[in-house]
Order: C-alpha cells, then structure tokens, then sequence
C-alpha cells in the first residue's frame, strides 16, 4: 500500500480530467493517484501502450444464492475450465459461473477494480456478502431487490413517502447493500400466482399496484433520499419479440424527473441489458432490432443511463430474479430450470443457454447489443455489460470491445453467420461504420458508470487524489485491429488495486484486501416501519429478525457511504 | 500405420488419469517424449514415462498411429479421451472413461472397461469384447449432451444408465444390461441381445431401443402400438412397438409427433402361436387374483416371489412384465 510508484510514458485516456490519450506519467502514493512521487518510487515503464483507471463493472451476477445455485447444478460448467493452484492462485475452474476467486482474478486480469453484483435478495444478504468476502482485489457492492416487495407494495399503494423511504434506509443498513434494484417489477411477484406483469400497467395480484407507481415511487424516494446511484431497473416483458414499447414506456417514466444527490450523480433511472428490452416484431419469425428507436430515446433524455447486455455467442448460464422469464426459456429450449420463491421479497430462476450463431435469433440478439453501442451519442451514459452471465460471461468483454472498436472485426463476424441476410433484415448493424474509440470505451467502462453508481471521485479516473485503480494494456491507438484488442484487454500487462501492484506480466501477483461498498442512509426514526418489520417477521418470514440483518463480521473490509436524509 | 507399444511397468498406487494416452497427443513425437506427457496420480503430477515402459514409433498423424497398451490396466483411466482418428488396442481390463468425447477414429478393449466409457461421443468406434459398467455413451454430469455419434459395441453385459442424455449414435449391447436406459435421450439407437431390467426409456423423447430379450418390466408411461416385422443388426422377427415416454414433451415432424420408441422382439415360440399380442394376454380369474392379494397382504411384493406363487399355486407361467402390471393392479386396489 505504502508503496511508490510512477508509470512512465504511458498513453493516458482519462475521461475524468478529459485526457485523450496524451503521453504522461501516473503517480501513485500511499494508496492514491497523486500529481507528483519521490526518487524511491519503482518505475513502470508503459511506453507505447495505453493506461487507464481501474474498469468499473455496473451490473454482473457474481456472488449469491442464485450464482452458486448455477454452480451447483451445472457442474459441466467446470469440465475442462479448471486451471490448478499457482503461486499466487487459489485454484479457479468454470466458464460463465466462475469460482469466486476466479471471479475476482479474471475481473483483475482484465483491470477492473470496480464490481457491482447486480441482484442482492435481502433474506440471502449474508450469502451474498459471504461471496463478496470470497471474491479477491475487486471493490464489490450488491444492490438489493426492492421491485417484488411486500413492504414496498404496501406503503406505496397508500401513499406513505416517509414509509418507503424508512423502509429502503433500513433494508440497505441490514443487507449492506448499495442501490435499489428493480427487476421485473410486480412480475416476480405476480409469478407466485402463476402469472406475470407484461407490460407496466399490469396490476400485481393482490397488492392490486402497477409496476409503473412501484417503479416511479421508487425513483422518488431514491431522489429523497439522496442515494449515490439512481434506481436500477430491469423492466418488464423482458426478451419478448415487440418489448420495445414496454421498454420506452419505462424510460418516459424518468420524464421530469429532477436529481438530488451529493455525489456527482446526474441519471435518476438507470436501465440494464437494454438488448434484452429492444426488440421489434410479435413473434421469433419476424423478430427484428428496435435498437434505433430505444436509442433515439435514449440520446435525448439525460437523466438517463443504460448498460447494453451484449450477446456474446457463448453457452452460459441465465440467471435472474425475473422468475417467470426463466419458466418461458426453459420451455423454449428444454434445459434443466431452476426456480425459486422468495419469500415476501422476490423469485428467481436459472435456465443454462446456448447462443448459437446458427440460430438467426441469437445472431440478431448479438448484432442488437452492438447496435446500442454503436448509437449511442453519450459514452457517459452507456456502459459495456453482458449481464453477465445472461447474455455471455464477464471474460467476453475483450471481444465485445473488439467488435465495437474495429468494424472489419465484426463486419467479419456478421457476414459469416449462417443466416447473416436476415440478421442484415432485421438490423441495422451492418450500415453503422462507427468505431468506439478508447476514449470512448474508458468513457463506457470506467468514467461513465463510475459517475452514474455516484463513485465519480472515488474510483474510474486519474485525478489526484483518487484510489490509485490503474490498468496498462499492451496496445495503442496505432493498432487497434479487433484480435489485437481482445488480446490486449484480455490480460492487462499491469493492473494497480488501491495502488498494490496485483497484476504483473498479465497474471495475477497478490490478493490485496477487498472492499464492500455499502450506503448507511440516515432517515427519521419510524416506528411505524420498525413495527410493521417486526409483524411482518412474526407472520410471514420462514426466518428470525435477529438472523436477517448481516452483522459486520459478514463484511470485514467494509467501506461505508453514509448519506443523511433526515 | 504405426504403432507404439505402452506396457505397464510401475502399477499406479492411486488410480491414474491417462488422458494424454491418444494418438492425437502421440503423433509425430518420440518414444522419450510419448514418456514425457503428464499424468495425474491423485493430486500428484506424473509422467506415462513414470509407468509405462514405451515401444515403437508412432505416424505422423492421428490417423496414421496405433497405440496398444498393456499389462495390468485396472487403475488407468481416459485411455483415447478426446481422440480424433488412429487407433487404440488395449489389452486387458481397463478402468473408468475409456474414449470419453472421442470423435475419430478406433478403441478396441479385449477385456472389461469400467463407468462412464463413451460418455458424450461424437463419433469413431469403441469397440468392447468384456462388460461395460454404468453409464456407458452418457453425459457428464448436469450436462445434456450424452453420445451425439459414433458406435459402441459391448460383447458382454452394460450397467446402469446406459446412454442417459443420448443424442444419436448407435450402442449395440450383446448381453444383458441394468436399470435405466435411455433415460431423458433425445435421439440415437440401442440395441440389447439380452434382457432389460426396468425404467427403460425414462423421459426418453426421441431414440429407438432394440431389446431381443425380455424386459423385466414395462415404464407405465409406455403404450403398445403393434407388431412390427422389421430387421435390425442382422436379425429380423416380429417386434412388439411401444411408444412413449407419454409423461414427456414431444416434437412433431410433419404434422406427426415424434415419441421414444422400444421395439421388443416377439418370441419365436410366441409368433407360432400366430396370436395377437392381445389374446396372449395371460389373465387371472378373480378368485385367483383375490388369493394373490391375500398372500402377498401387508408385504412388498417383487416379481420373483409373486411369478413362483402363481406358477405353484395355479401352474401358470407369466412373464415378467405381466406379474408387475398384476403388482400395480392389487396395490390399486388394497
């Protein structure tokens, strides 16, 4: 930690202080990027390649019930991916649901320092927090789910602002979690009576509220409350021909909304694996990309931001707290499925899926992903995922930079499916000649969902004072071919976590300690939500109030955004 | 085509995992460096060097090397895993995963293999003299790719869970074999000379089994279609048609749907009788059913106890299959 260093030559892309690639030295003491060194610092030497921050990771499924229970049942996801202990490795196997020590080598390797798990269920916090302290290097936080929620329902349908907002304060205290996350919702609740929400005016059984109010209600007192990132949603009607609509439903409700935030926030409404939600037609026939449409919206609304969800032509592994979609993959492609209730707070399932690319569906699916990438005017508010696992695995993203930097590279791709006319149809991929350049992918990757998670001074830039997160690949704004790329981005040659040197020579050196990152909201004391709680435990829960908080021991590195609300 | 010789000097003292034995790893290298290729013993880096005294030169390719290995082969494993082409002879009993995901080329094992040989092949020829333990032309676990292609051919019995998952390709059984066959297979062709036990054809949704032999009893979800004069493997005869499994989804091809099929062969003695399947049916009075129930009230009666019983108490023979439909049918009723 202690040490000095100073990385020479390199050609620095910082998005932060509006560096494009400009030939400098990176200072890192104690810790942090600062504007000068001693003689004593170590020299790196990163003359002809390019430096960056440390990638920040928006939305991946990487520690949980969920993720190990796709672990558990597919132990072929291990055959052949086993890689044994090394010197400084713990032993790592799997492909799209990796180890947790694999996890966090491969996320290092690539030199992110930065990752969000994207679906927290509060009942299984402690899980989740268990894995998080498992997974080595990176700064880990996970956004609880708050869209299938009973308490939620109820205090929005009454109308109950100071309800809500005492209610999140608490459930992200207990969990120890970071945002509020919305996945499908309504729907996963809906699922419990067989059914779902397919669009957001579809009223929840029972709770008889549309997943439009719990959607905007939640956005409020997020913007209330002050919160570092904006609510996370995963909308309905996901992966549906003709959810496109469905889609920009969702994003009008952002319309109007103002943002209120210390943290240099400035999205109220974050939106993920867009591919997934950009889909044109009424059937897998005349499927067809609306990535145009989804887009234009997108472009002309500031106060939103998105991640892509690329498809990355992988067999992987789905998985998410939208129940009801699973049920209807694992009728589409007959693989095991895994599902589950959860309680009072949301379901989930786990389908294992081939991306084939002689299957017309999965190679538009790919060339959609791209798309929304390639339309994008923002960098800032569009950031690189593949949800991984859902649309391939986290270690892909070399590739999908490839495709989105080099056109010959994915025109390549493109033309060499087997029904590469209809995906030609039903797209508009081919026609774009955009490259991202690597100002726009450290914008995509690091500065951009750096700022919208509300980590703008903290992690995903260069500026002094900032945690010393730094990457230098081995490639150069002179050679930027796709294979050369995915090389390069595949294995940093040096990647700095908090200024310990971690990755040397593109593999792992040391496992420096991690943090979890979590949001302590202060709120108004509520007797009223502290009552309900505790009822809600005495009649509902299958578990004891006192073993549903986790308690600091589950997270002993932890790293605490305190917000006041009150 | 050239052929090296690996036989056992140093007998492993855990099992070893000898997947670099296929003459896609052999091909073009030196007897030294053949001695040079890793195998695990436990968590223990070896060498085939370290056990196997190496003779001969292999080819150039895959396809132009044969390998035959020898000595006491009972703790090696993945002999021809992943193989491409060329030829593998093994001389004696050998353990788990013989040709495991191999796609080319030929196995020929003199003696008995243990589990999981075959498992999720795509093609080449796995030829056995011996027995076959468990899942053989299976797929690995969780996974939902069983034997895709290819032929295994087993001279003696199989164990349990005979091509579980199977996807295509054609195994031929000459003996007997276990419980479970087929189950959850969506595609291929088994041929069993001897007798099935039960669960034959579990949540199988496409596929063809051959059984010349009896099978000891029926899946309830399996429905007897007809005769059928067909010719498989040489031999040609009557066989009854079952499809099914009836509790699973089924394609359709054509406007038909697909099912699982078992073709069970009609006894020569049987087609003389020049009766239907129907009028064949042995069916005990009520009188005599009601002295079965009695004698078997309170217990778990198995087939064996409640064949002897009829054929004592009343001098009939019944097959197998009948006694368990006549098991289901009393615990019906009680």
């Amino acid at each position: 930690m202690a040490d000095e260093y100073i990385i020479r030559n390199g050609q620095v892309y910082d998005p932060k202080q509006g560096i494009k690639g400009d030939v400098m030295d990176i200072c890192i003491n104690n810790g942090k990027i600062v504007s000068k060194v001693s003689k004593k610092a170590k020299e790196v030497d990163a003359t002809g390649k390019t430096v960056m921050a440390g990638a920040v990771e928006i939305h991946a499924h990487v520690a949980g019930p969920k993720v190990n229970e796709g672990r558990n049942y597919r132990p072929e996801d291990k055959l052949f991916t086993c890689r044994a202990t090394g010197a400084n490795t713990h032993m790592e196997a799997g492909f799209s649901i990796p180890t947790t020590f694999r996890t966090g080598y491969n996320y290092a390797r690539m030199g992110y320092t930065t990752v969000m798990e994207a679906a927290m269920p509060p009942i299984y916090a402690r899980h989740v927090h268990e894995e998080i302290k498992d997974t080595p290097i990176v700064d880990q936080g996970a956004f609880p789910v708050f869209g299938n929620n009973w308490f939620v329902f109820e205090y929005l349908k009454n109308k109950e602002d100071a309800n809500v907002n005492a209610y999140i304060a608490w459930l992200l205290h207990v969990t120890k979690g970071y945002a509020i996350k919305i996945v499908n919702p309504g729907g996963s609740e809906a699922w419990g009576w067989g059914k779902n929400c397919d669009t957001i005016h579809d009223p929840v059984p029972y709770f008889d509220i549309t997943p439009a109010e719990i959607m905007s209600g939640l956005m409020k007192a997020n913007e209330q409350l002050g919160l570092p990132h904006s609510i996370h949603v995963h909308t309905n009607n996901l992966g549906n021909p003709g959810n496109y609509e469905t889609t920009l439903d969702t994003f009008r409700l952002a319309e109007g909304v103002k943002t209120n935030n210390k943290f240099g926030r400035e999205q109220v409404f974050h939106h993920t694996h867009v591919q997934f939600h950009s889909y044109g037609g009424d059937n897998w026939g005349n499927f067809e990309s609306k990535a145009k449409d989804v887009m234009n919206y997108v472009n002309q609304n500031k106060n939103i931001t998105i991640d892509l969800g690329c498809v990355t032509l992988d067999e992987t592994t789905t998985m998410t707290a939208d129940g009801p979609f699973e049920h209807h993959l694992t009728e589409l492609n007959h693989l095991k499925w895994a599902n589950v209730d959860v309680e009072l707070e949301t379901s989930s399932g786990i389908v294992p899926y081939v991306y084939n690319p002689d299957i017309k569906v999965c190679a538009i699916q790919w060339a959609i992903g791209l798309e929304l990438g390639l339309l994008a005017k923002d960098p800032m508010r569009t950031f690189i995922t593949t949800d991984h696992p859902n649309a391939g695995p986290f270690t892909r993203y070399p590739r999908v930079f490839g495709w989105l930097m080099d056109q010959k590279y994915r025109n390549e791709r493109l033309s060499t499916f087997k029904y590469s006319e209809k995906v030609n149809d039903a797209t508009s991929l081919g026609s774009l000649d955009r490259e991202i350049t690597l100002y726009e992918l450290a914008q995509m990757t690091r500065a951009g969902p750096a700022k919208a998670l509300g980590l703008t001074d903290m992690c995903g830039g260069l500026a002094p004072g900032m945690d010393a997160n730094v990457a230098i690949y081995n490639i150069n704004a002179d050679s930027l071919d796709g294979a050369s790329i995915e090389k390069a981005f595949s294995a940093a040659d040096q990647v700095f976590k908090c200024g310990t040197l971690v990755v040397d020579n593109n593999d792992i050196i040391t496992e420096t300690d991690k943090r979890t990152l979590w949001v302590d909201v202060k709120v108004p004391d509520n007797k009223q939500v502290e009552r309900d709680v505790v009822m809600k435990f005495l009649k509902y829960y299958s578990m004891n109030l006192a073993n549903y908080e986790v308690s600091d021991h589950f997270v002993p590195h932890p790293y605490v955004i305190e917000v006041d609300a009150t | 085509m050239d052929t090296v010789t690996l036989t056992m000097k140093n007998l492993p003292a855990l099992y070893l995992e000898a997947e670099t034995i296929s003459p896609d790893q052999f091909a073009a290298k030196s007897p030294a460096e053949i001695g040079k290729l890793s195998a695990y013993m436990g968590n223990e880096h070896h060498t085939l060097g370290d056990f196997f005294e190496i003779a001969g030169n292999p080819g150039k390719t895959a396809a132009d090397t044969k390998i035959v290995v020898t000595g006491d082969l009972s703790k090696v494993k993945y002999i021809g895993m992943k193989m491409t082409a060329g030829e593998i002879e093994v001389l004696g009993n050998t353990d788990m995963y013989v040709g495991a995901w191999m796609a080319g080329g030929t196995i020929r094992v003199k003696g008995n293999v243990d589990s999981f040989c075959g498992m999720g092949m795509t093609g080449g020829e796995l030829l056995i003299a011996g027995n076959a333990r468990n899942y053989l032309g299976a797929a690995y676990r969780g996974d939902w790719r069983g034997m895709q292609g290819g032929k295994i051919v087993v001279g003696g019995n199989a164990g349990s869970d005979l091509a579980f998952f199977m996807r295509g390709g054609e195994i031929t059984i000459g003996g007997d074999v276990d419980v479970h066959v087929a189950t959850h297979a969506e595609g291929g062709k088994i041929i069993i000379k001897g007798n099935a036990k039960s669960r034959v054809g579990g949540q199988m949704v496409k596929g063809d089994i051959y059984v010349f032999g009896e099978i000891e009893r029926m899946m309830p979800s399996y429905k007897y279609i007809g005769d059928e004069q067909i010719e498989v493997n040489g031999t040609s005869g009557t066989f009854q048609v079952w499809i099914g499994d009836l509790g699973e989804r089924h394609g359709k091809r054509k406007g038909e749907t697909i099912y699982g099929k078992i073709y069970l062969k009609v006894k020569e003695a049987e087609e003389k009788e020049g009766s239907t399947r129907v009028s064949r049916k042995i069916k005990l009075t009520d009188a005599q059913m009601q002295s079965v129930s009695e004698a078997f009230a309170g217990k778990e009666p198995s087939v064996s106890n409640v064949k002897a019983f009829i054929q004592e108490s009343f001098g009939i023979e019944m097959k197998p299959m009948q006694i368990s439909r006549l098991i289901d049918e009393i615990r019906r009723k009680a």
